[in-house]
Order: C-alpha cells, then sequence, then structure tokens
C-alpha cells in the first residue's frame, strides 16, 4: 500500500476518501438519527438526472448532479411540507424522475458516455483534482453549517413538534439539512457512486452511535469510520483487483454487522449475570 | 371576575376539524394571569388539540386566538409546553443535559451559543426536579417518570409566563405525584398554568379554576363543577369527588 503512494492518482484516492469521510460522517448522523435515510436514497438517485444532463450540455457531470440534487432534495422537502402527500410518496417521485431525466439526456447526448459506471458505482482511483477541490468545498460549507447551527439541528432532530413550539424556523432548517445531504451526495458520488451513496450516509453514524450518546462524539466517531471503510476498502480492493466503491461498502456493512453481533451478545451475557 | 386582571389566553368562538371530524366546536375560553386552570374531559375529547390552539401548533379552522395580547406564532419564547407523548428515539444521542439546554432556545436564538445564565437556569431547573445529579445520563435510558421530570424542566428553563401541561403526570409515580403537584402550587405564584388530565381527584384539589372539554367547553370561571356538566362532558353518569370545606361524595345514579 505504501508504495503506492507514490502515484498520484493513489494521493488524490486517500485524499477523497478523508473528504467523503468527514462529509458522509457528519451529515450521516443526522440522516441516522432523524431516520431520513431514504429521503437521502431519493436525492442520491435523482442526481443521475443532472449527470445526464452534465454529458449533454458537455460539462462536467459532477456540477449537473450538484445543482439536480440540490434541487431534488428541495422539491422532496417542498413536497412533503406543502402538499398532504407523504413523504415515501414524494420520494419514489422525484427518485424515479431524476432517473428518467438522465437516461433520456445521455440518449439524447450524441456518442458514447465515457466514465458512466464510474459515477454510477464509484470509482475512487479516478478522482482528479478538480473534483476534489470541488469536495474541499462543500465539506468546508457543511462544516461551516453545522458549527453555526449545531444546538438548532440537535434540536430539531430530537423533537420536531417541541422545535416549532419554540418557535425555530423549522422548515427553513429542514431544507437546509436536505440541501447538506445534496451536496453530501456529491462529494460521494466519485467515491462510491451514486446508487451506493446511501451506504457511506448510514453506516458510518450507525457504528459510531453504539459507542455514545453525545452527538458530536458520534459525529467525530462516525468521520473517522468512514474513513477507516474507505481506507481499508480501497486497500482491498487494490490487493483482490475488485472495484473499489462496492469493496468499502462491503467492507463497511461486514464491519457493522459483526459489531452489532457482539454488542448483541454481550446484552446477552448482561442478562443472564443480572438474572444470576 | 376582576376587569382588571391580565387576560393571558384569549379564545373566541374555536373550531377545528381533522378531515370531516370537528374536534373542537366553538369553544371561548378566557385565562387569566396566574390562574391555575385545570382542563378535564374523556379521551379524544379535543383536550391536547386545545393545548396545540393556543400553542399555534393546531391551526383553527374558525375562530380567534390570542396569546399575551398576540398571535401565539409571535410569544413562542413566553410558552412553556410538556407534551403527553415523546416520540423520541430511546437511542437518541442526547443527554439529560442536552434536552433541558433546548429549552434555553428561546432565550438565545438562532446561531448564538449558550452562555452561563443558560448553564445556570439549566442546573437551577434540574435542581428543581431533582434530576440535576443525572445529568449526564442518556435521555432514553431514563425512566418514563424521570424523562418526565427532565420535560418539565425543560420548560421551566425557558422561564416562560404561561405553562402548558399535557398529562404531565400520566407516567410519574404516585410519591413523585405528590411532589410535582407541590411543584406546581408554587410555580403558579410566578406565572399561569394550564394542565390537561383526566384525573379529576388530583386536578380538583390543586388547580384553582376547571374546564371540562368533550368537543364543547363548560367552563364556568370557577373550581365548581356539577355533576350535569360531567356528565354532559363524559356522557355518562360519573363520580364526582368533591374536596374542600365539606368533603363529600356525590355518586349519580346509573
Amino acid at each position: 500500500m505504501l508504495e503506492a503512494l507514490q502515484y498520484e492518482f493513489m494521493r488524490n484516492a486517500l485524499m477523497a476518501g478523508l473528504l467523503a469521510a468527514v462529509a458522509c460522517g457528519i451529515v450521516g448522523v443526522y440522516v441516522v438519527v432523524k431516520r431520513i435515510v431514504f429521503i437521502s436514497g431519493g436525492i442520491a438517485h435523482a442526481s443521475f438526472g443532472g449527470i445526464g444532463l452534465g454529458y449533454f450540455l458537455g460539462i462536467n457531470p459532477i456540477i449537473g448532479a450538484l445543482f439536480f440534487s440540490l434541487a431534488s432534495g428541495l422539491a422532496i422537502g417542498g413536497i412533503t411540507r406543502k402538499s398532504r402527500l407523504p413523504a415515501d410518496t414524494a420520494i419514489g417521485i422525484i427518485w424515479a424522475l431524476g432517473m428518467a431525466l438522465g437516461v433520456v439526456f445521455i440518449a439524447l447526448t450524441p456518442g458514447y458516455a465515457p466514465d458512466l459506471m464510474s459515477y454510477l458505482f464509484g470509482n475512487i482511483l479516478t478522482v482528479p483534482m478538480s473534483d476534489i477541490l470541488l469536495m474541499l468545498a462543500l465539506d468546508a460549507v457543511i462544516i461551516g453549517i453545522v458549527a453555526v447551527l449545531y444546538k438548532e439541528y440537535l434540536i430539531l432532530s430530537f423533537d420536531e413538534e417541541y422545535a416549532t413550539a419554540i418557535g425555530m424556523p423549522v422548515e427553513k432548517l429542514y431544507l437546509l439539512l436536505l440541501a447538506m445531504i445534496a451536496l453530501t451526495v456529491v462529494v460521494l458520488i466519485r467515491v462510491v457512486g451514486m446508487i451506493l451513496v446511501i451506504a457511506l450516509l448510514t453506516f458510518p453514524a450507525a457504528m459510531a452511535r453504539q459507542f455514545t450518546h453525545n452527538m458530536k462524539t458520534m459525529m467525530l466517531l462516525s468521520v473517522l469510520f468512514g474513513f477507516l471503510f474507505t481506507l481499508g476498502g480501497l486497500w482491498l480492493s487494490y490487493v483482490l483487483k475488485l472495484p473499489s466503491g462496492a469493496t468499502i461498502i462491503l467492507l463497511g456493512g461486514t464491519v457493522l454487522a459483526i459489531s452489532f453481533g457482539v454488542s448483541k451478545l454481550h446484552l446477552k451475557r448482561n442478562k443472564i449475570k443480572e438474572t444470576a | 371576575m376582576n376587569m382588571n386582571e391580565l387576560e393571558i389566553v384569549r379564545l373566541k368562538d374555536i373550531r377545528v376539524n381533522y378531515g370531516d371530524i370537528p374536534v373542537l366546536e366553538d369553544v371561548t375560553l378566557s385565562i387569566f394571569q396566574h390562574d391555575f386552570l385545570g382542563i378535564i374531559g374523556p379521551n379524544g375529547g379535543g383536550k391536547s388539540t386545545l393545548l396545540k390552539v393556543i400553542l399555534g401548533l393546531v391551526k383553527p379552522d374558525s375562530g380567534y386566538v390570542s396569546v399575551f395580547g398576540k398571535p401565539p406564532e409571535q410569544v413562542r419564547s413566553r410558552l412553556g409546553y410538556v407534551s403527553q407523548y415523546y416520540a423520541f428515539d430511546r437511542d437518541f444521542p442526547a443527554s439529560v443535559w442536552d434536552v433541558v439546554m433546548m429549552g434555553r432556545y428561546g432565550k438565545t436564538g438562532l446561531f448564538r451559543r449558550y452562555n452561563r445564565q443558560d448553564i445556570a437556569a439549566a442546573e437551577k431547573a434540574l435542581e428543581r426536579v431533582e434530576m440535576l445529579e443525572h445529568r449526564g445520563k442518556q435521555i432514553g435510558r431514563l425512566s418514563g417518570g424521570q424523562q418526565q421530570r427532565v420535560f418539565i424542566a425543560r420548560a421551566l428553563v425557558a422561564e416562560p409566563g404561561l405553562l402548558l401541561l399535557d398529562e404531565p403526570t400520566a407516567s410519574i409515580d404516585p410519591t413523585m405525584q405528590t411532589e410535582f403537584y407541590e411543584l406546581l402550587e408554587e410555580l403558579k405564584k410566578s406565572l399561569t398554568i394550564v394542565m390537561v388530565s383526566h384525573d379529576i381527584g388530583a386536578i380538583s384539589i390543586y388547580v384553582d379554576k376547571i374546564a371540562c372539554l368533550n368537543r364543547q367547553l363548560y367552563y364556568h370561571g370557577s373550581k365548581e363543577i356539577t355533576p350535569e356538566i360531567l356528565e354532559a362532558t363524559y356522557k355518562c353518569p360519573v363520580q364526582l369527588i368533591a374536596h374542600g370545606t365539606v368533603p363529600h361524595r356525590v355518586l349519580k345514579e346509573h
């Protein structure tokens, strides 16, 4: 692995992994505790429309994805808040519409769409410097928002009705949270692909939750786990010659399953001790 | 009624429907400063909805609401609210301290951090409900009664002018209930309290005024409730235990 670091693509891959871990670690905590995993899934898949638009217009597909994920996040949020449609219906609509638009845009683009697979399933080894800079900027925006609105988001994710009752601008904060998820999706697309984004938004946070009941600590741990998963997955994919995005997810899923199993055993043993 | 008393809440001809089902009909109610009003009534009678109308969480289909002379949305920092159910996740990453500090939001506001005053207020509120020693514990790991005390501390820490309590003693054990009512006794010197409950016995000892609610509100600005009112509220004969100078029991025939 160390000798691999002499290659620029490897150094970029590590940097991309770290930046992805920061975004998914912080925002993933909100996604998990506020139980909006499938809203995040909807935003991630709808961003495919933007990737298609990027190809069609001949611009960087990531920029297209940025606009599409932001728009779909706000659309899902707006529909669920302003209409009587249930959230999962709104998610289903936006999810499918975004993907359909992407397919049509790509069909309208003359010739072949290069790298399409890397947007769908990720390829951490091909992240160009320009995208790393974009990821860095998006991370900075996310950290800034959470630093300023930490106490507000703690209240909002704990009890939305109470947040409304004490006069917090709940709707605006919720839409801003969806926008942060949209930005995170963009950060993660290059690493694991839009289809697998949802895994990096949930695994590290679910892992971290087992070790703490403080939200700040949970965020820090979640960033750490996210980085370990991407790093470990990258190494495994290098050794086993497997696609990096999927390997990262499989590693994360395995670790999560083992730790859930261990803590369950632990609980059982404690119960036996108590009854004995 | 003394006209010099300050009117804290005014509800006029409030009507609320959930879909086609009327929940509140023609509810008119004035609550004055230092009132300790108990609202009783059967489940589904609209008690919680009435509190939510005062909080501005439920918009009435018709009628007029004012709290401290303004629409409820504008005076939220002056309202304290303890709700009946908490749907939060038992694994939610927040300590007792985190939860109580939430109550200071109205005093600190958007973007600002909590300061030393907020910390002192939270300590005082936790002491009042005897939960200060549990400040570091995860909120979901406490018993129902302990959680309820924390939520009461969260309402108190906001230093509200009007405290709205929805079945606050539902999950508190009997010994703690007496302590809780004594706490309210002390609090009512400095604020106005509205408490919803179906515990008619307990409510009639501590509150100053009682209203009965079953879609419609029966209220005469006093503590007297007649068997007729109770019967109209509950739609069936109710056993009424009257406390006061002449303790006696009124039991209407079935």
